[in-house]
Formats: C-alpha cells, sequence, structure tokens
C-alpha cells in the first residue's frame, strides 16, 4: 500500500517548512499515522525518500517516540495517567475499572477493536484535574468510573 | 496578598483566543511599543533590568541568556520549550489554551530582541488540542500581519512554525528539545557548546520557555523597573503555580513571588481536602525534594525554596495528606524516570532500572532492611554522574523522601504489604 496523494503533499509541504527537510521526520510520521493508524515499514521507507534520509533512520526516530505505533492499534486510544497528583487522586481505580469493562490489560487492545488503552507513567499535565485521561488526544478529567463509561459509550457511538 | 494576575488578566474573557478579542484587551500592543521604543540591544538590556528568570525549571536569568548570543553569527533560532512534561506542571498548558496570542506575541517580541526570523513553538505530542489551537492563532496572526515579512511596518520579519513532539519528556531538556526539531532521536548534547552559541542546526539558540516568554507583552508596556518592584530581590515578578494533589481547590494560580507557600494552599487552594492534614509536599515537579508542613511559610521565592533544599522548578506544587505513602509516591515518580530515560548514559539507564526495580518491591514489602543501602549507593552512583539532569534528578526525589521518611521507608521492609495503605484501609472501615 502506499500512501495517498494527500498525505504525500502534506509531508512536501512540511518538508518545504524547515531549514533542513529532515526536520520534518515527526510531522510527516503524524501524517502517517494518521492515515495508516499506524507506522508501517513501507509508508516509513516512503517518508525517507520524500525527505531524503535512509529508511533507518526513520524507523530509528519513530521507535523513539512513545506515541508513534509500530502495530495496528483499535478505533480509538485511551491513555490513562497514573503519575503522582492523578495517583493522589484515584487512578489506581481508575485504571482497574478499565482493565474491567475492556477486558485486558495495558498496552492491549479490547477484543472488538474498539479500543487500545494504556496507563501512562508519563504525567500527561492535567494535574489540576486529577485523575485524568485522554481518548483520541482529548482531555477528560476529574474521573470516575461512571464518567469513564460516559465517555467510552460517547466515543464509541460517535464512531470516529 | 491573593493572586495577582499579569498573564492571567483577561484569562475566562470570552474568545480571548481570537486575535480581535486578543487585540481589544490591549494584545499585540507590546510588540508595537518594542518595534517603537526599543532596538533589539536595548530590549535585551530591559529584559535585563526586569530581574526575569526563566520559568522551565532552571531559573536562569532570560535578558542575560540572551545576551551570550556570538555577535554578528546568522541565521538565529528561537525554540519556545512546550513540551511541559514535568511531572505536576500544566501552567503551560492553561496560557495556551486560554491565550495563544499572548505566546505568540511573546515569541515575536524575544525573536526581535535576539533578531532571529525563524522561531519554533515545539509543542509535546499529548497536546494536540493545543498545537491545532496554536497553529490556528499563528494563521491568524499571519493575516493580520503579526507573522511573516516586514511585520506591524517595523522592517522586521520572522516566522513561527509550530512543532509537534511525540511523547519523550526528555525532549523538553533543551538540547534533546533541538535535536528533536532536527528529526533525530531527541537525546541531550555534549554542552559546551551551550546552544547560545551552536543550537539548532549549529546556529546561535535561545530555547525559553512558554511563561517566560508569556511575560515579554507586559515588561515592554510597563518597563523592566516596575516589573521588577513585583516579587521579591532576586525573584522578580510573578509565576503561575500549578496545583494538585490533595487539596480543596486544584489549579493554576498566578502568584507574586514572596508570597507564602502557606497563602497559596489555605487562601487559593482551599486547604486540604476532607479535613486532613498536610503530610508532605513537592514544588517545582517531579525532579524536585520534597519539603515537610515547617515549610510551608517558606516564601515563594527561587533562592528561599533552593536554601529548604528543593526548589520553585517548573512551578509545580503537589500536596499531599497524612494517608500519603512516600515510598508509593516515590516509586511513581522513578518509573517514570525509567521511562523516560533516553539511553544515552548508562548511570541513567541502569540506574533507574535497578531503582525501579527496588522501588516495587519496597513498596509491597517484599525489600530486606539491607536493600535500603542499595537504594542509597544506587543513586549515589548515579546524582552527579548523568550525562543530563534527567538522570541526577531521578533520585532527589526518593533520597529526600527516605531522608525525611525513614522510618516508613524501614517499616516496609519484610512487611508483605504496603503498611501505610494497610493503616489507611483499616482507618475508613
Ligand atoms: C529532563 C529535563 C526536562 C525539561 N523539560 C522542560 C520543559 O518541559 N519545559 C521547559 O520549559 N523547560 C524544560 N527543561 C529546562 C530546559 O532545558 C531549559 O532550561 C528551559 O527550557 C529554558 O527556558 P527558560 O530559561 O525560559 O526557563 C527541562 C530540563 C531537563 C533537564
Amino acid at each position: 500500500m502506499s500512501l495517498s496523494k494527500a498525505t504525500v503533499a502534506a509531508i512536501e509541504k512540511q518538508r518545504d517548512r524547515y531549514p533542513q527537510p529532515r526536520s520534518a521526520i515527526l510531522p510527516a510520521l503524524w501524517a502517517v499515522q494518521h492515515e495508516v493508524g499506524h507506522l508501517s515499514p513501507e509508508a516509513m521507507g516512503e517518508v525517507a525518500s520524500l525527505l531524503r534520509v535512509a529508511p533507518s533512520e526513520v524507523e530509528a526516530v519513530s521507535t523513539f517516540y512513545s506515541m508513534y505505533f509500530q502495530k495496528p492499534h483499535g478505533r480509538h486510544e485511551v491513555l490513562v495517567c497514573i503519575n503522582v497528583s492523578c495517583g493522589l487522586r484515584g487512578a489506581d481505580d481508575i485504571v482497574g475499572h478499565l482493565e474491567r469493562t475492556l477486558g485486558c490489560a495495558s498496552g492491549e487492545t479490547s477484543a472488538d477493536g474498539e479500543f487500545t488503552w494504556a496507563s501512562t507513567v508519563e504525567c500527561l499535565g492535567a494535574c489540576g484535574g486529577a485523575p485524568a485521561m485522554q481518548v483520541d488526544h482529548h482531555f477528560h478529567e476529574d474521573l470516575t468510573p461512571e464518567r469513564v463509561d460516559d465517555v467510552l459509550a460517547r466515543v464509541r457511538n460517535a464512531g470516529t | 496578598m491573593a493572586e495577582y494576575k499579569l498573564l492571567t488578566k483577561d484569562f475566562g474573557t470570552e474568545r480571548l483566543q481570537t486575535l480581535s478579542v486578543y487585540e481589544s484587551t490591549g494584545g499585540y500592543q507590546g510588540l508595537r511599543e518594542a518595534f517603537k521604543k526599543f532596538t533589539p540591544e536595548s530590549l535585551v538590556n530591559e529584559v535585563k533590568t526586569s530581574g526575569i528568570r526563566g520559568r522551565g525549571g532552571a531559573g536562569f536569568p532570560t535578558g542575560t541568556k540572551w545576551s551570550f548570543l556570538p555577535k554578528d553569527v546568522f541565521p538565529r533560532y528561537l525554540c519556545c520549550n512546550a513540551d511541559e512534561s514535568e511531572p505536576g506542571c500544566f501552567k503551560d498548558r492553561y496560557l495556551i489554551d486560554e491565550s495563544p496570542h499572548q505566546l505568540i506575541e511573546g515569541v515575536l517580541i524575544a525573536s526581535y530582541a535576539i533578531q532571529c526570523n525563524t522561531a519554533f513553538i515545539y509543542i509535546r505530542g499529548e497536546y494536540h488540542d493545543q498545537r491545532l489551537l496554536l497553529e490556528r492563532a499563528v494563521e491568524e496572526a499571519r493575516s493580520a500581519g503579526y507573522i511573516g515579512k516586514n511585520i506591524a511596518g517595523s522592517g522586521f520579519d520572522c516566522e513561527i512554525i509550530v512543532h509537534g513532539g511525540a511523547g519523550a519528556y526528555i525532549c523538553g531538556e533543551e538540547t534533546a528539545l533541538i535535536d528533536s526539531l532536527e528529526g533525530l532521536r531527541g537525546q541531550p548534547r555534549l554542552k559546551p557548546p551551550f546552544p547560545a552559541i551552536k543550537g539548532l542546526y549549529g546556529q546561535p539558540t535561545v530555547v525559553n520557555n512558554v511563561e517566560t516568554l508569556c511575560n515579554l507583552p507586559h515588561i515592554v508596556q510597563r518597563g523592566g523597573e516596575w516589573f521588577k518592584s513585583l516579587g521579591t530581590e532576586r525573584s522578580t515578578g510573578t509565576r503561575v503555580f500549578c496545583c494538585s494533589g490533595h487539596i480543596n481547590r486544584p489549579g493554576n494560580y498566578e502568584m507574586q513571588l514572596g508570597t507564602q507557600i502557606r497563602e497559596l494552599l489555605e487562601e487559593e487552594c482551599g486547604g486540604m481536602w476532607r479535613d486532613r492534614s498536610l503530610k508532605a509536599f513537592q514544588p517545582g515537579g517531579g525532579s524536585m525534594q520534597v519539603l515537610l508542613p515547617e515549610h510551608l511559610d517558606l516564601p515563594l521565592d527561587m533562592d528561599a525554596v533552593a536554601k529548604a533544599g528543593s526548589s520553585l522548578g517548573a512551578g509545580a506544587m503537589v500536596f499531599m495528606d497524612e494517608t500519603t505513602c512516600l515510598v508509593d509516591v516515590s516509586m511513581r515518580l522513578v518509573d517514570f524516570y525509567q521511562h523516560e530515560s533516553c539511553g544515552k548514559c548508562v548511570p541513567c539507564r541502569e540506574g533507574t532500572y535497578f531503582e525501579s526495580q527496588l522501588m516495587h518491591r519496597l513498596e509491597r514489602g517484599e525489600a530486606s532492611t539491607s536493600e535500603l543501602a542499595t537504594l542509597a549507593g544506587i543513586c549515589a552512583n548515579m546524582d552527579g554522574r548523568c550525562f543530563c539532569p534527567l538522570g541526577d534528578t531521578a533520585t532527589w526525589f526518593v533520597m529526600s523522601a527516605y531522608k525525611h521518611f525513614g522510618e516508613e521507608f524501614e517499616a516496609h521492609c519484610g512487611a508483605g504489604e504496603c503498611p501505610v495503605k494497610a493503616r489507611s484501609v483499616a482507618m475508613v472501615a
């Protein structure tokens, strides 16, 4: 599979903004992940040729950053913060609740393919609304198990 | 003294995120005045006069940092550090969410002062919505002539590129940020040369925090002398404190520096929750040392807090009540550093791994008393021996907690469970 014209155009546009094309690797990988859902070796190869660097360099960059996926994920991404501020206000209960409702461990995808979820030690920067999570990059704060259920139901029904 | 709103004065105004509303509150007047009243050199001096020190953690005087750029070497770059990933910090996100144009105005003023024509805003990947907000604001500012060629008729040109990260705390460290911006794995570089001499693309570069830059429109408009009248002698101005943990009203509060920490806790944060008492707190962020209730009388002053053995760092304040297990808190922080270690140097890469293994055993009550000495030994072999401060600071909280709460650490040894949690459960039952 090769990247769509729109994604290629987006990557070329990014490339031309920077003093050096290599700087566009991160935005290019975001564009790929947005289209494909993860970073396939073929797509990374295309990024490499568009940015005029070796494919191995693109791969090396991609594995350094935790938000790039090397494998397909579920349709929605759930990230629960378990760092100190969230931990102090009940993040472990939220983690337990997700394990039960999604029926899988942190880092895995629910059987219906809807949600890949993970607890993250990387503070999400939402300590004032702890405990907090992100679903498809949007913040949800002051969580309770009921609020988590609401958010997941809304996301599932919206189907985006 | 209650909250003192300088940066946050207009926050909450409807649609402040749009250019027209921002302008109606006096927005971009600072930039216009900077062009009118100052040459780049005199602007650097004005910022020096203000005494402002960086809000990103290290507290380095901003004007002084700018003056390190070698003369006549161009191009120069400005990188706004919006990587905010320090545990407990959420002020930069707030500053962007509420007023993206204030940050853009600050970026432009700094760019003019250091004569940079391409500025970058490096924003962490998790702040996806904030990145989109900034990108929209940049477009709006560009169409109004604040970004691009001959800005507001001044003859000064500047482009701003918003660059999204992808999940790596280390990219907040200024040289790792530069590597990441160059399209590399974000690992710190050897200093010297410092970024001011050889930074992005090998050119002179200034890295400044979001909040530092947001102060600039105000310093320009009201003057460095006025700014200096706020705060204390060596901690001038205000700071936005990110308050979280066991308090009644978590959130961001902008305080004049020099205010007592107790006032921040009791008046702004509404005191400790559930009528419980304070056991400990962590100022500055996940990297900084633990402080005790007796330290509430300290002023919010960088030097005073440093003298007490910790730091105002990046402005976090995490308050912990009497039910908190300091071993558990230490373990969470150590896990964070272990996960975020970039792997470049051995003491950090291996040290955080051993630290984390040991902290988990300790929290479960499985470690023996002699392992506490092992923990101290691991930390002693890391602190001051790592390539960058990430590895050093991975030891600071846990070692300060061990020092002040040694009995709690010892009580975990061989207990077969976490004794603090067991006690809290018994208390509730
Ligand atoms: C591991 C590590 C992480 C850091 N993270 C950040 C960050 O997220 N934001 C920030 O502004 N500074 C961060 N810093 C500090 C930067 O290296 C740098 O000092 C700062 O951006 C300079 O800006 P200032 O002078 O305006 O404070 C970090 C430093 C280290 C060692």
